[in-house]
Protein backbone atom coordinates (compact mmCIF):
# COMPACT_ATOMS: atom_id res chain seq x y z
CA UNK A 1 0.00 0.00 0.00
CA UNK A 2 2.83 2.87 0.98
CA UNK A 3 4.73 1.22 -1.86
CA UNK A 4 1.73 1.63 -4.03
CA UNK A 5 1.67 5.26 -3.07
CA UNK A 6 5.08 6.37 -3.20
CA UNK A 7 4.97 5.12 -7.52
CA UNK A 8 1.61 6.30 -7.65
CA UNK A 9 3.62 9.57 -6.75
CA UNK A 10 6.59 9.07 -8.68
CA UNK A 11 4.71 8.39 -11.83
CA UNK A 12 2.64 11.89 -11.29
CA UNK A 13 5.46 13.48 -11.00
CA UNK A 14 6.86 12.39 -14.16
CA UNK A 15 4.00 12.73 -16.38
CA UNK A 16 3.51 16.24 -15.11
CA UNK A 17 7.14 17.46 -15.34
CA UNK A 18 7.46 15.66 -18.81
CA UNK A 19 6.23 18.52 -21.17
CA UNK A 20 8.60 21.02 -19.26
CA UNK A 21 11.55 18.18 -19.79
CA UNK A 22 10.83 17.77 -23.65
CA UNK A 23 11.01 21.68 -23.89
CA UNK A 24 13.43 22.16 -21.85
CA UNK A 25 15.82 19.52 -23.50
CA UNK A 26 15.03 20.20 -27.33
CA UNK A 27 14.41 24.10 -27.26
CA UNK A 28 17.50 24.93 -24.94
CA UNK A 29 20.02 22.72 -23.66
CA UNK A 30 19.96 20.76 -27.57
CA UNK A 31 20.10 24.03 -28.73
CA UNK A 32 22.75 25.64 -26.27
CA UNK A 33 25.12 22.55 -26.96
CA UNK A 34 25.11 22.86 -30.82
CA UNK A 35 25.51 26.57 -30.68
CA UNK A 36 28.83 25.74 -28.56
CA UNK A 37 29.84 23.38 -31.22
CA UNK A 38 28.87 25.31 -34.42
CA UNK A 39 30.55 28.53 -32.88
CA UNK A 40 33.87 26.58 -33.21
CA UNK A 41 33.09 26.41 -36.51
CA UNK A 42 33.22 27.79 -40.04
CA UNK A 43 29.69 25.99 -40.83
CA UNK A 44 27.50 27.79 -44.14
CA UNK A 45 24.28 25.62 -43.37
CA UNK A 46 24.41 24.47 -46.92
CA UNK A 47 27.18 21.89 -46.64
CA UNK A 48 26.38 19.05 -44.27
CA UNK A 49 26.65 18.47 -40.52
CA UNK A 50 29.15 15.45 -41.07
CA UNK A 51 31.51 17.80 -42.68
CA UNK A 52 31.89 20.57 -40.21
CA UNK A 53 35.18 22.07 -40.15
CA UNK A 54 36.61 23.42 -36.98
CA UNK A 55 38.71 26.55 -36.94
CA UNK A 56 39.64 27.05 -33.28
CA UNK A 57 38.78 30.38 -30.98
CA UNK A 58 38.83 32.53 -34.32
CA UNK A 59 35.03 32.92 -34.86
CA UNK A 60 35.32 34.52 -31.17
CA UNK A 61 38.29 36.48 -32.12
CA UNK A 62 36.61 38.16 -35.17
CA UNK A 63 33.22 39.29 -32.83
CA UNK A 64 35.77 41.86 -31.72
CA UNK A 65 37.68 42.05 -34.72
CA UNK A 66 35.44 41.99 -37.23
CA UNK A 67 34.31 46.16 -38.20
CA UNK A 68 30.83 45.51 -38.16
CA UNK A 69 30.92 42.97 -35.47
CA UNK A 70 32.53 45.51 -33.35
CA UNK A 71 30.59 49.03 -34.19
CA UNK A 72 27.83 46.93 -32.92
CA UNK A 73 28.95 46.05 -30.00
CA UNK A 74 30.03 49.74 -29.48
CA UNK A 75 26.52 50.80 -30.33
CA UNK A 76 24.94 49.25 -27.28
CA UNK A 77 27.47 51.33 -25.64
CA UNK A 78 26.65 54.34 -27.06
CA UNK A 79 22.68 53.65 -26.82
CA UNK A 80 23.11 52.99 -22.84
CA UNK A 81 24.59 56.29 -22.20
CA UNK A 82 21.84 58.05 -23.95
CA UNK A 83 19.12 55.72 -22.52
CA UNK A 84 19.63 55.22 -19.63
CA UNK A 85 20.15 58.43 -17.84
CA UNK A 86 16.85 59.17 -19.56
CA UNK A 87 14.67 55.85 -18.15
CA UNK A 88 15.92 55.52 -14.41
CA UNK A 89 15.73 59.98 -14.24
CA UNK A 90 12.36 60.04 -15.77
CA UNK A 91 10.90 57.34 -14.82
CA UNK A 92 11.13 57.74 -11.30
CA UNK A 93 9.84 61.33 -11.82
CA UNK A 94 6.70 59.54 -13.45
CA UNK A 95 6.08 57.28 -10.86
CA UNK A 96 6.04 60.09 -8.29
CA UNK A 97 4.05 62.24 -10.13
CA UNK A 98 1.63 58.83 -11.05
CA UNK A 99 1.54 57.99 -7.27
CA UNK A 100 -0.16 61.04 -6.31
CA UNK A 101 -3.94 60.69 -5.53
CA UNK A 102 -5.02 63.67 -7.94
CA UNK A 103 -8.20 63.88 -10.28
CA UNK A 104 -8.06 61.58 -13.33
CA UNK A 105 -4.75 59.74 -12.15
CA UNK A 106 -6.39 56.33 -13.60
CA UNK A 107 -6.59 57.70 -17.40
CA UNK A 108 -2.93 59.11 -16.66
CA UNK A 109 -1.78 55.90 -15.23
CA UNK A 110 -3.44 53.90 -18.30
CA UNK A 111 -2.18 56.49 -20.95
CA UNK A 112 1.90 56.14 -20.02
CA UNK A 113 0.72 52.52 -20.25
CA UNK A 114 -0.48 51.99 -23.93
CA UNK A 115 3.01 52.35 -26.42
CA UNK A 116 3.73 49.57 -23.42
CA UNK A 117 1.22 47.03 -24.96
CA UNK A 118 1.90 48.05 -28.57
CA UNK A 119 4.01 46.15 -31.05
CA UNK A 120 7.72 47.32 -31.77
CA UNK A 121 7.11 46.82 -35.24
CA UNK A 122 3.89 48.98 -35.54
CA UNK A 123 5.37 51.64 -33.10
CA UNK A 124 8.80 51.79 -35.50
CA UNK A 125 6.68 52.02 -38.45
CA UNK A 126 4.79 55.10 -37.13
CA UNK A 127 8.00 57.05 -35.75
CA UNK A 128 9.14 56.28 -39.54
CA UNK A 129 6.77 58.50 -40.54
CA UNK A 130 6.93 61.15 -38.18
CA UNK A 131 10.71 61.15 -38.20
CA UNK A 132 10.31 61.73 -41.82
CA UNK A 133 12.72 64.38 -43.17
CA UNK A 134 9.34 65.59 -46.07
CA UNK A 135 6.23 64.44 -44.59
CA UNK A 136 7.20 63.40 -41.01
CA UNK A 137 5.33 65.72 -38.34
CA UNK A 138 8.25 65.95 -36.21
CA UNK A 139 10.28 68.14 -38.46
CA UNK A 140 6.91 70.45 -38.75
CA UNK A 141 6.39 71.33 -35.32
CA UNK A 142 10.32 72.26 -35.67
CA UNK A 143 10.06 74.43 -38.16
CA UNK A 144 7.12 76.24 -36.36
CA UNK A 145 9.44 77.33 -33.94
CA UNK A 146 12.16 78.11 -36.56
CA UNK A 147 14.32 74.80 -36.66
CA UNK A 148 15.13 73.21 -39.27
CA UNK A 149 15.15 69.47 -38.05
CA UNK A 150 17.90 66.74 -39.36
CA UNK A 151 16.77 64.12 -41.31
CA UNK A 152 16.65 61.89 -38.34
CA UNK A 153 16.98 58.65 -39.75
CA UNK A 154 19.57 58.88 -42.78
CA UNK A 155 21.77 60.58 -40.27
CA UNK A 156 24.88 58.82 -38.47
CA UNK A 157 24.34 61.43 -34.93
CA UNK A 158 20.63 62.01 -34.97
CA UNK A 159 19.59 58.26 -36.47
CA UNK A 160 21.04 56.69 -33.09
CA UNK A 161 19.60 59.32 -31.18
CA UNK A 162 16.10 58.56 -32.88
CA UNK A 163 16.44 54.97 -31.76
CA UNK A 164 17.43 56.14 -27.65
CA UNK A 165 14.59 58.15 -27.96
CA UNK A 166 11.96 56.08 -29.44
CA UNK A 167 13.07 54.03 -27.13
CA UNK A 168 12.31 55.74 -24.04
CA UNK A 169 9.35 56.55 -25.60
CA UNK A 170 8.29 53.53 -25.64
CA UNK A 171 9.49 51.97 -22.48
CA UNK A 172 8.82 54.76 -20.04
CA UNK A 173 5.30 53.49 -18.69
CA UNK A 174 6.90 50.04 -18.42
CA UNK A 175 9.55 51.38 -15.94
CA UNK A 176 7.38 53.93 -14.19
CA UNK A 177 4.58 51.13 -13.66
CA UNK A 178 6.91 48.91 -11.87
CA UNK A 179 8.30 51.83 -10.08
CA UNK A 180 4.66 52.92 -8.92
CA UNK A 181 4.25 49.61 -7.41
CA UNK A 182 7.92 50.11 -5.76
CA UNK A 183 6.75 53.56 -4.21
CA UNK A 184 3.26 52.49 -3.06
CA UNK A 185 5.07 49.51 -0.83
CA UNK A 186 6.30 52.18 1.21
CA UNK A 187 4.92 53.14 4.40
CA UNK A 188 3.42 56.32 5.01
CA UNK A 189 4.41 56.42 8.24
CA UNK A 190 7.98 57.29 7.00
CA UNK A 191 6.38 60.40 5.44
CA UNK A 192 4.37 61.12 8.15
CA UNK A 193 7.28 60.74 10.89
CA UNK A 194 9.06 63.33 8.65
CA UNK A 195 6.39 66.02 8.48
CA UNK A 196 6.15 65.71 12.12
CA UNK A 197 10.18 66.50 11.98
CA UNK A 198 9.31 69.33 9.17
CA UNK A 199 11.13 67.91 6.81
CA UNK A 200 11.09 69.34 3.44
CA UNK A 201 10.13 68.07 0.42
CA UNK A 202 13.37 68.03 -1.43
CA UNK A 203 14.71 65.76 1.83
CA UNK A 204 12.10 63.19 1.74
CA UNK A 205 12.69 62.50 -1.55
CA UNK A 206 15.99 61.83 -1.34
CA UNK A 207 16.16 60.50 2.51
CA UNK A 208 13.32 58.22 2.33
CA UNK A 209 11.97 57.74 -1.16
CA UNK A 210 15.11 56.84 -3.22
CA UNK A 211 16.28 54.73 -0.45
CA UNK A 212 13.40 52.47 -0.05
CA UNK A 213 13.03 52.74 -3.26
CA UNK A 214 16.60 51.47 -4.50
CA UNK A 215 15.26 47.98 -4.47
CA UNK A 216 12.75 48.41 -7.45
CA UNK A 217 15.48 50.87 -8.72
CA UNK A 218 17.73 48.20 -9.28
CA UNK A 219 15.62 45.89 -10.35
CA UNK A 220 14.59 48.23 -12.98
CA UNK A 221 18.25 48.92 -14.32
CA UNK A 222 19.33 45.26 -14.33
CA UNK A 223 16.02 44.83 -17.18
CA UNK A 224 16.71 47.64 -18.97
CA UNK A 225 20.27 46.89 -19.09
CA UNK A 226 19.22 43.57 -20.44
CA UNK A 227 16.61 44.51 -22.84
CA UNK A 228 19.30 47.21 -24.03
CA UNK A 229 21.53 44.61 -24.97
CA UNK A 230 19.03 43.02 -26.63
CA UNK A 231 18.15 45.70 -28.86
CA UNK A 232 16.67 44.45 -32.17
CA UNK A 233 12.81 45.08 -33.88
CA UNK A 234 13.18 48.56 -33.72
CA UNK A 235 16.76 48.96 -35.48
CA UNK A 236 15.90 46.68 -37.78
CA UNK A 237 12.27 48.89 -38.65
CA UNK A 238 13.66 52.25 -38.62
CA UNK A 239 17.05 52.39 -39.61
CA UNK A 240 18.25 48.81 -40.82
CA UNK A 241 21.08 49.40 -38.81
CA UNK A 242 21.83 52.03 -40.83
CA UNK A 243 23.24 54.48 -42.13
CA UNK A 244 26.38 53.42 -42.21
CA UNK A 245 25.95 51.20 -39.53
CA UNK A 246 25.80 54.06 -36.86
CA UNK A 247 22.74 51.90 -35.63
CA UNK A 248 23.45 48.48 -36.17
CA UNK A 249 23.32 46.34 -32.94
CA UNK A 250 24.84 42.79 -31.88
CA UNK A 251 21.62 41.07 -32.73
CA UNK A 252 20.83 42.43 -35.63
CA UNK A 253 24.52 41.18 -36.60
CA UNK A 254 23.67 37.94 -35.33
CA UNK A 255 20.31 37.53 -37.50
CA UNK A 256 22.49 39.20 -40.78
CA UNK A 257 25.44 37.10 -40.23
CA UNK A 258 22.85 33.77 -39.78
CA UNK A 259 19.73 33.94 -41.71
CA UNK A 260 21.50 36.56 -44.75
CA UNK A 261 25.16 35.55 -44.90
CA UNK A 262 24.99 31.61 -43.96
CA UNK A 263 27.60 32.64 -41.79
CA UNK A 264 26.05 30.84 -38.63
CA UNK A 265 29.41 29.73 -36.59
CA UNK A 266 30.42 33.36 -36.51
CA UNK A 267 26.53 34.46 -35.77
CA UNK A 268 26.48 31.70 -33.01
CA UNK A 269 30.21 33.21 -31.50
CA UNK A 270 28.81 36.64 -31.47
CA UNK A 271 25.50 35.07 -29.90
CA UNK A 272 27.89 33.56 -26.92
CA UNK A 273 29.35 36.62 -26.72
CA UNK A 274 26.49 38.72 -26.13
CA UNK A 275 25.31 35.92 -23.06
CA UNK A 276 28.71 36.74 -21.64
CA UNK A 277 28.11 40.51 -21.44
CA UNK A 278 24.23 40.16 -20.15
CA UNK A 279 26.01 37.39 -17.75
CA UNK A 280 28.32 40.06 -16.68
CA UNK A 281 26.02 43.02 -16.40
CA UNK A 282 23.61 41.07 -14.41
CA UNK A 283 26.52 39.57 -11.60
CA UNK A 284 28.03 42.92 -11.53
CA UNK A 285 23.95 44.08 -10.23
CA UNK A 286 24.08 41.95 -8.08
CA UNK A 287 27.22 42.72 -6.49
CA UNK A 288 26.31 46.50 -6.65
CA UNK A 289 22.83 45.76 -5.42
CA UNK A 290 23.96 43.34 -1.95
CA UNK A 291 26.93 46.85 -1.88
CA UNK A 292 24.07 49.97 -1.91
CA UNK A 293 20.60 48.68 -1.86
CA UNK A 294 18.61 49.43 1.24
CA UNK A 295 16.03 46.63 2.70
CA UNK A 296 13.39 47.19 4.73
CA UNK A 297 14.34 45.90 7.95
CA UNK B 1 -7.35 74.48 3.76
CA UNK B 2 -6.27 74.21 0.26
CA UNK B 3 -4.09 77.42 -0.68
CA UNK B 4 -3.06 78.74 -3.31
CA UNK B 5 0.78 77.28 -2.99
CA UNK B 6 -1.39 73.57 -2.84
CA UNK B 7 -2.99 74.73 -6.27
CA UNK B 8 -0.34 75.95 -8.19
CA UNK B 9 1.50 72.62 -7.67
CA UNK B 10 -1.49 70.74 -8.01
CA UNK B 11 -1.55 72.49 -11.06
CA UNK B 12 1.99 71.72 -12.14
CA UNK B 13 1.25 67.69 -11.38
CA UNK B 14 -1.82 68.14 -14.21
CA UNK B 15 -0.07 70.13 -16.28
CA UNK B 16 2.98 67.40 -16.36
CA UNK B 17 1.08 64.64 -16.55
CA UNK B 18 -1.31 65.63 -19.37
CA UNK B 19 1.83 66.96 -21.16
CA UNK B 20 3.30 63.48 -21.16
CA UNK B 21 0.34 61.85 -21.69
CA UNK B 22 -0.07 63.61 -25.20
CA UNK B 23 3.40 62.65 -26.30
CA UNK B 24 2.36 59.00 -25.33
CA UNK B 25 -0.78 59.07 -26.78
CA UNK B 26 -0.64 61.50 -29.75
CA UNK B 27 1.22 59.02 -32.79
CA UNK B 28 -1.31 56.38 -31.96
CA UNK B 29 -4.14 59.46 -32.81
CA UNK B 30 -2.11 59.98 -35.68
CA UNK B 31 -1.52 56.52 -36.99
CA UNK B 32 -5.18 55.81 -36.83
CA UNK B 33 -5.89 59.50 -38.89
CA UNK B 34 -3.46 58.28 -41.48
CA UNK B 35 -4.92 54.84 -42.07
CA UNK B 36 -7.78 56.57 -43.29
CA UNK B 37 -6.35 59.73 -45.19
CA UNK B 38 -5.80 58.88 -48.86
CA UNK B 39 -2.28 59.09 -50.21
CA UNK B 40 -2.27 62.97 -51.45
CA UNK B 41 -3.60 64.21 -48.21
CA UNK B 42 -1.14 61.83 -45.88
CA UNK B 43 1.50 63.55 -47.11
CA UNK B 44 0.20 67.77 -46.69
CA UNK B 45 1.81 70.27 -45.63
CA UNK B 46 0.65 71.37 -43.48
CA UNK B 47 -0.49 68.32 -41.77
CA UNK B 48 -4.15 67.90 -41.26
CA UNK B 49 -5.15 66.29 -37.85
CA UNK B 50 -8.08 64.09 -38.89
CA UNK B 51 -8.90 63.40 -42.47
CA UNK B 52 -11.18 65.63 -44.33
CA UNK B 53 -13.11 62.10 -45.63
CA UNK B 54 -12.49 58.81 -43.62
CA UNK B 55 -11.95 56.37 -46.39
CA UNK B 56 -11.91 52.43 -46.28
CA UNK B 57 -9.56 52.07 -49.65
CA UNK B 58 -6.28 51.97 -47.94
CA UNK B 59 -7.51 48.53 -46.00
CA UNK B 60 -9.00 47.49 -49.80
CA UNK B 61 -5.66 48.01 -51.59
CA UNK B 62 -3.50 46.50 -48.92
CA UNK B 63 -5.60 43.24 -49.80
CA UNK B 64 -4.83 43.10 -53.15
CA UNK B 65 -1.25 42.44 -52.17
CA UNK B 66 -1.37 40.86 -48.84
CA UNK B 67 -3.37 38.76 -46.76
CA UNK B 68 -3.86 41.23 -44.32
CA UNK B 69 -6.87 39.46 -42.20
CA UNK B 70 -5.20 36.49 -42.96
CA UNK B 71 -2.03 38.11 -40.84
CA UNK B 72 -4.85 38.85 -38.15
CA UNK B 73 -6.14 35.43 -37.51
CA UNK B 74 -2.79 34.21 -37.83
CA UNK B 75 -1.77 36.14 -34.93
CA UNK B 76 -4.78 35.60 -33.29
CA UNK B 77 -3.92 32.21 -33.64
CA UNK B 78 -1.05 31.82 -32.23
CA UNK B 79 -1.12 33.85 -29.83
CA UNK B 80 -3.89 31.75 -28.46
CA UNK B 81 -2.09 28.53 -28.40
CA UNK B 82 0.61 29.49 -27.18
CA UNK B 83 -0.74 31.08 -24.08
CA UNK B 84 -2.89 28.09 -23.63
CA UNK B 85 -0.16 25.72 -24.12
CA UNK B 86 2.34 27.80 -22.03
CA UNK B 87 0.24 28.25 -18.88
CA UNK B 88 -0.34 24.12 -19.06
CA UNK B 89 2.76 23.01 -19.44
CA UNK B 90 3.96 26.01 -16.97
CA UNK B 91 1.53 25.13 -14.01
CA UNK B 92 1.89 20.96 -14.45
CA UNK B 93 5.77 21.92 -13.85
CA UNK B 94 5.22 24.48 -11.21
CA UNK B 95 2.81 21.47 -9.65
CA UNK B 96 5.67 18.95 -9.31
CA UNK B 97 8.27 21.34 -8.22
CA UNK B 98 6.33 22.93 -5.28
CA UNK B 99 4.46 19.87 -4.14
CA UNK B 100 5.28 16.36 -5.51
CA UNK B 101 8.61 15.67 -3.79
CA UNK B 102 11.15 12.85 -5.33
CA UNK B 103 14.87 12.68 -5.25
CA UNK B 104 16.57 15.25 -7.11
CA UNK B 105 13.32 17.53 -7.40
CA UNK B 106 15.69 20.89 -6.71
CA UNK B 107 18.40 20.09 -9.24
CA UNK B 108 15.80 20.03 -11.81
CA UNK B 109 14.15 23.54 -10.84
CA UNK B 110 17.99 24.96 -10.84
CA UNK B 111 18.44 23.66 -14.10
CA UNK B 112 15.36 25.38 -15.56
CA UNK B 113 16.17 28.58 -13.29
CA UNK B 114 19.65 28.72 -14.93
CA UNK B 115 18.17 28.15 -18.41
CA UNK B 116 16.27 31.49 -17.84
CA UNK B 117 19.03 33.36 -18.10
CA UNK B 118 19.99 32.46 -21.91
CA UNK B 119 18.65 34.85 -24.45
CA UNK B 120 16.58 33.54 -26.88
CA UNK B 121 19.15 35.24 -29.49
CA UNK B 122 21.92 32.62 -28.13
CA UNK B 123 19.68 29.40 -28.75
CA UNK B 124 17.85 31.13 -32.13
CA UNK B 125 20.66 29.94 -34.97
CA UNK B 126 20.70 26.45 -33.64
CA UNK B 127 17.25 26.01 -33.21
CA UNK B 128 16.41 27.42 -36.65
CA UNK B 129 18.59 24.72 -38.06
CA UNK B 130 16.96 22.11 -35.67
CA UNK B 131 13.95 23.26 -37.05
CA UNK B 132 15.33 23.48 -40.25
CA UNK B 133 16.25 18.89 -40.12
CA UNK B 134 12.91 18.66 -38.58
CA UNK B 135 10.54 20.14 -41.17
CA UNK B 136 9.18 22.35 -38.53
CA UNK B 137 10.34 25.93 -40.80
CA UNK B 138 7.12 27.60 -42.44
CA UNK B 139 4.39 25.16 -40.39
CA UNK B 140 1.86 26.65 -36.84
CA UNK B 141 3.93 24.64 -35.20
CA UNK B 142 7.46 25.86 -35.72
CA UNK B 143 5.64 29.37 -34.79
CA UNK B 144 3.88 28.18 -31.48
CA UNK B 145 6.48 25.38 -30.02
CA UNK B 146 9.37 27.68 -29.10
CA UNK B 147 6.97 29.84 -27.02
CA UNK B 148 5.33 27.50 -24.80
CA UNK B 149 8.31 26.61 -22.62
CA UNK B 150 8.67 29.79 -20.47
CA UNK B 151 11.35 29.00 -16.98
CA UNK B 152 9.70 32.32 -16.01
CA UNK B 153 6.36 31.24 -16.15
CA UNK B 154 7.51 27.89 -14.01
CA UNK B 155 8.69 29.89 -11.63
CA UNK B 156 6.45 32.11 -11.15
CA UNK B 157 3.32 29.61 -10.34
CA UNK B 158 5.69 27.43 -8.06
CA UNK B 159 6.36 30.32 -5.94
CA UNK B 160 2.16 30.63 -5.61
CA UNK B 161 1.33 27.07 -5.56
CA UNK B 162 4.10 26.80 -2.45
CA UNK B 163 2.09 29.14 -0.44
CA UNK B 164 -0.78 26.65 -0.65
CA UNK B 165 -1.19 24.79 2.91
CA UNK B 166 -0.34 21.11 2.26
CA UNK B 167 -3.38 20.41 4.49
CA UNK B 168 -5.41 21.40 2.03
CA UNK B 169 -4.02 18.79 -0.78
CA UNK B 170 -3.48 15.81 2.33
CA UNK B 171 -7.37 16.37 2.54
CA UNK B 172 -8.08 16.57 -0.81
CA UNK B 173 -5.97 12.76 -0.87
CA UNK B 174 -8.22 11.20 1.97
CA UNK B 175 -11.21 11.64 -0.08
CA UNK B 176 -9.88 9.76 -2.72
CA UNK B 177 -8.50 12.28 -4.98
CA UNK B 178 -5.59 11.35 -7.56
CA UNK B 179 -3.08 13.75 -8.43
CA UNK B 180 -4.17 14.87 -11.86
CA UNK B 181 -7.89 15.31 -9.84
CA UNK B 182 -6.33 18.11 -7.37
CA UNK B 183 -4.09 19.49 -10.25
CA UNK B 184 -7.37 20.36 -11.79
CA UNK B 185 -9.66 20.78 -8.65
CA UNK B 186 -7.55 22.33 -6.87
CA UNK B 187 -4.52 24.00 -7.42
CA UNK B 188 -5.84 25.67 -10.81
CA UNK B 189 -8.33 27.58 -9.10
CA UNK B 190 -6.48 28.74 -6.29
CA UNK B 191 -3.73 29.60 -8.46
CA UNK B 192 -6.53 31.74 -10.68
CA UNK B 193 -4.25 35.24 -10.56
CA UNK B 194 -1.33 33.93 -11.15
CA UNK B 195 -2.75 32.00 -14.45
CA UNK B 196 -4.29 35.25 -15.17
CA UNK B 197 -1.32 38.07 -14.91
CA UNK B 198 0.75 35.22 -17.39
CA UNK B 199 -2.04 35.12 -19.79
CA UNK B 200 -1.68 38.48 -20.75
CA UNK B 201 1.93 38.50 -20.65
CA UNK B 202 2.20 35.22 -22.24
CA UNK B 203 -0.65 37.10 -25.03
CA UNK B 204 0.77 39.97 -25.70
CA UNK B 205 4.85 38.74 -26.34
CA UNK B 206 3.11 36.44 -28.65
CA UNK B 207 1.38 38.54 -30.04
CA UNK B 208 4.42 41.36 -30.96
CA UNK B 209 7.12 38.93 -31.46
CA UNK B 210 9.13 39.58 -34.12
CA UNK B 211 12.54 38.32 -34.04
CA UNK B 212 11.43 34.43 -34.02
CA UNK B 213 8.68 34.45 -36.81
CA UNK B 214 10.87 36.39 -38.96
CA UNK B 215 13.20 33.87 -38.83
CA UNK B 216 10.70 30.85 -39.22
CA UNK B 217 8.55 31.64 -41.64
CA UNK B 218 8.70 32.27 -45.65
CA UNK B 219 5.30 32.20 -47.33
CA UNK B 220 2.74 34.72 -46.70
CA UNK B 221 -0.42 32.20 -45.65
CA UNK B 222 2.12 31.91 -42.21
CA UNK B 223 2.86 35.33 -41.37
CA UNK B 224 1.79 37.37 -38.25
CA UNK B 225 0.50 40.72 -37.52
CA UNK B 226 4.61 42.20 -36.92
CA UNK B 227 5.99 40.22 -39.92
CA UNK B 228 3.24 41.07 -42.18
CA UNK B 229 3.50 45.10 -41.41
CA UNK B 230 7.40 44.76 -41.80
CA UNK B 231 6.74 43.30 -45.33
CA UNK B 232 4.98 45.96 -46.18
CA UNK B 233 6.99 48.51 -45.12
CA UNK B 234 9.42 46.20 -47.62
CA UNK B 235 6.79 46.91 -50.65
CA UNK B 236 5.61 50.71 -49.94
CA UNK B 237 8.35 52.39 -47.70
CA UNK B 238 6.74 55.77 -48.13
CA UNK B 239 3.37 55.43 -49.02
CA UNK B 240 2.09 56.16 -45.24
CA UNK B 241 -1.26 55.80 -44.94
CA UNK B 242 -1.11 51.96 -46.50
CA UNK B 243 1.71 51.83 -43.54
CA UNK B 244 -0.60 53.09 -41.09
CA UNK B 245 -3.79 51.32 -42.23
CA UNK B 246 -2.09 47.95 -41.68
CA UNK B 247 -0.29 49.26 -38.46
CA UNK B 248 -4.05 50.27 -36.98
CA UNK B 249 -5.00 46.53 -37.69
CA UNK B 250 -2.15 45.40 -35.69
CA UNK B 251 -2.84 48.11 -33.00
CA UNK B 252 -6.98 47.98 -32.16
CA UNK B 253 -7.21 44.35 -31.30
CA UNK B 254 -4.25 44.49 -28.31
CA UNK B 255 -5.68 48.16 -27.67
CA UNK B 256 -9.30 46.61 -27.19
CA UNK B 257 -7.71 43.94 -24.85
CA UNK B 258 -5.90 46.49 -22.42
CA UNK B 259 -8.76 48.52 -22.66
CA UNK B 260 -10.97 45.62 -20.39
CA UNK B 261 -8.00 43.95 -18.96
CA UNK B 262 -6.21 47.07 -17.97
CA UNK B 263 -5.37 45.91 -14.23
CA UNK B 264 -4.49 42.68 -15.50
CA UNK B 265 -1.56 43.71 -17.84
CA UNK B 266 -0.20 46.13 -14.92
CA UNK B 267 -0.45 43.63 -12.58
CA UNK B 268 1.17 41.30 -14.98
CA UNK B 269 4.13 43.26 -15.58
CA UNK B 270 4.86 44.50 -11.77
CA UNK B 271 4.12 40.98 -11.19
CA UNK B 272 6.79 39.58 -13.73
CA UNK B 273 8.92 42.34 -14.84
CA UNK B 274 8.63 41.27 -18.42
CA UNK B 275 7.00 43.24 -20.96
Amino acid sequence: MVGQRKWNRRIAAFVFLLPALIGLAAFQLLPMASSVIISFSDWDLLSKWTQIHFIGWDNYADVFKDDKSYTSIKNIFIFLIGYMPFITVLGTFFAVLLNRNIRGIKFYRAAVFVPVITSWVAVSIVWRWLLNGQSGLVNYLLSLVGIQGPIWLQDDFWAMVAIIAVTVWKDIGFVSIILLAGLQDISDDYYEAADLDGASAWRKLWQITIPLLSPTLFFVVTISLINSFQLFDQVLIMTNGGPAGATSTIVEQVYRNAFQFNKMGFAAAQSWVLFVIIFSVTMVMQWLQRRWVVYER
Amino acid sequence: MRGRAWMIKNGMIHLFLLAASVTLLFPFVWMVSGGFKDSLEVVKMPPQLLPSHWNFDNFRQIEQFFPLYRFLLNSVGVAVATTVLQLLVCAMAAYVFAKIAFKGNQAVFMLFLTTMMIPAQVTMVPLFILFAQTNLIDTYAGLILPGIFSAYGIFLLRQNIMTIPNELLEAAFMDGASYYRVFGSVILPLIKPTLAALTIFAFMSSWNSFLWPLIVTNSKELMTLPLGLSKLQGKWSTEWNLLMAGNVISFLPIFGVYLFAQRYFIKGMTMTGIK
